[in-house]
């Protein structure tokens, strides 16, 4: 076992990325993200890899994509209104069926919003990152140890699936400093005979493109590629449950924000309410198999977001409408109390009679 | 019963930026890793860091660490005016709040927590420690809670001041010693 070290969120990120084999990075500075550019910058240099600092969020989104079609692990990073810029480009990648991890380290929106922690982005990366029928894995850590096992399970997820995945992070998690044990290094990577990377007539030369001028070959692309996204929602949902088993009340909360639920659901137990935790760590896919298990259970459910209830639908569609789905969120990059939380629950809790 | 900071502390140390608050932080972070702790660090990233005040979060506990942010702190460690104002109600009853009294003139009265006064400023530059005014305090709050082990506080500088910046760990050993001797 490795030494676990003090590091913020956006640093362990960064340096557990590398241990995956990230050896190009893209990016433009923007707070609260910026600490991953300069680990990034510090030692790509030493290891033979490549840190560029873009013109711009599009420039670097088009750069992963180049990257990627090559063949290489690669990662950019922004936050909220840089990921906007990025949109145009990840739904390239989706359709050029391409690999590329994205870290989104969330601010307070829309637009310029503010520059504390957010969770305001959670539509745009479950249901569109980009235009067209795409998908992307998306992963939410919520610890700084999170940060780096999932950074290094997203690249290997996006081998596995040819396309871009997303981790969900933000602003508290990016600056906060926890302890962490990286990752080791990883030596062995995926065969790609697909990537362009010259072929000296030694095979038909490999394309990386999302245009189709033939819309029925485009239709048949799509159905071939969402085959692919029915196996992700089969095999790659992730989540964490804490006393669950017996809940009345299940709160469900991702990322910075399932901490808070955390302590939360705690006193709440000390008060006599059963509650629960129920953690997405995918967001896409949704967690619905473990939230389903909740049913015969569960009297209601507790959305607990940094945004305006953007995960409660899914919650709502995960359960079949079967209880109650409540919200009790803070939003524009105010971090909830875990005694406001706590409120939400009990008021919940009296009026199910749990 | 006094409550027992080995088993949780929640601590926000406030000041103006450039005073090493976070640094203090990090000590402080560090010795409870080193002690097997669960911990964890949070700065405050506003646009008021610039010029302006500046603090962080500390949990050092034995249970996993729910929000990093500290809104009912233990301990508040304070180096200017504005800090002592805006956070000494935040401390819980039974609390602690340690106040750098070289640049604090005004501490308001509250009779049930202990505010604690070291001319932290005057002290590091009377001993040479110019800057060192941060880590005397951190030496006077792990004194007052014994948080951790004296081991890992001792360990914790040395974990923390890169190798580049050697030169710099004595004078720092020294601060801290000095704090815990008050």
């Amino acid at each position: 076992m490795g030494e676990k070290v003090l590091m913020k969120g956006n640093e362990a990120v960064a340096a557990s990325a590398v241990r995956a084999g990230c050896r190009y990075y893209f990016g433009y500075p923007i707070t609260p993200q910026t600490e991953v550019a300069a680990y990034m910058s510090k030692i790509m240099p030493k290891i033979g890899g490549t840190f560029l600092q873009a013109e711009s969020e599009i420039a670097a989104i088009n750069m992963l994509y180049g990257a990627g079609a090559a063949g290489a692990r690669a990662m950019t990073s922004s936050s909220s209104p840089g990921i906007s810029l990025k949109g145009e480009g990840i739904s390239y990648m989706a359709g050029a069926d391409l690999p590329g991890v994205i870290l989104n380290v969330e601010r307070g929106g829309p637009g310029l919003g503010s520059i504390q922690p957010s969770q305001q982005d959670y539509w745009q990366a479950t249901r569109a990152m980009g235009h067209g029928d795409s998908r992307h894995i998306v992963y939410a850590p919520n610890t700084v140890q999170e940060m780096a096992d999932l950074v290094y399970l997203a690249f290997d997820k996006a081998d596995e699936y040819l396309m871009p995945v997303v981790l969900l992070a933000d602003g508290l998690l990016g600056q906060m400093m926890e302890p962490v044990e990286l990752p080791p290094e990883k030596t062995e990577f995926p065969e790609k005979p697909w990537a362009t990377t010259g072929h000296h007539n030694k095979r038909p030369h490999n394309v990386a493109n999302s245009l189709y001028l033939q819309a029925d070959k485009l239709e048949a692309k799509l159905r071939e590629r969402y085959a692919r996204y029915e196996q992700i929602e089969k095999t790659e949902q992730r989540s964490e449950a804490f006393m669950v088993d017996d809940a009345d009340i299940v709160v469900v909360a991702f990322g910075a924000s399932a901490r808070i639920a955390r302590s939360a659901v705690v006193s709440a137990r000390a008060q006599g309410i059963k509650a629960g935790l129920l953690r997405p760590i995918t967001l896409w896919p949704f967690p619905n198999d473990s939230l389903e298990a909740t049913v015969p259970q569960a009297k209601a459910y507790l959305s607990v977001e940094m945004n305006m209830g953007q995960m409660v639908d899914d919650v709502r569609l995960a359960v079949h409408d079967a209880h109650p789905v409540r919200f009790y969120g803070r939003t524009g990059g105010v971090i909830p109390a875990p005694g406001e939380v706590l409120d939400a629950i009990a008021k919940l809790a009296q009026e199910v009679g749990a | 019963m006094p409550k027992d900071y080995s088993k949780d502390l929640k601590i926000i140390f406030a000041g103006f930026g450039g005073q090493g608050l976070l640094f203090a932080g990090k000590i402080v972070a560090q010795a409870g890793l080193l002690d097997g702790k669960e911990v964890s660090w949070l700065p405050s990233y506003g646009p008021e860091m610039r010029g302006g005040t500046c603090n962080c979060s500390v949990t050092v506990s034995t249970d996993p660490v729910g929000s990093p942010l500290v809104v009912e702190p233990d301990v508040v460690v304070a180096m200017n005016q504005p800090s002592v104002y805006k956070f000494i109600d935040a401390v819980v009853p039974g609390g602690l709040m340690i106040v750098d009294s070289t640049l604090v003139p005004d501490i308001p009265e509250r009779d049930d927590i202990a505010i604690v006064k070291v001319p932290s400023t005057q002290l590091a530059d009377e001993a040479g420690f110019k800057q060192l005014a941060n880590v005397i305090l951190t030496g006077k709050l792990y004194a007052e809670t014994k948080f951790c082990s004296k081991d890992a506080i001792d360990a914790a500088l040395t974990k923390i001041i890169p190798a580049r910046k050697a030169k710099l760990l004595e004078p720092n050993q020294k601060a801290l010693a000095m704090g815990m001797d008050l």
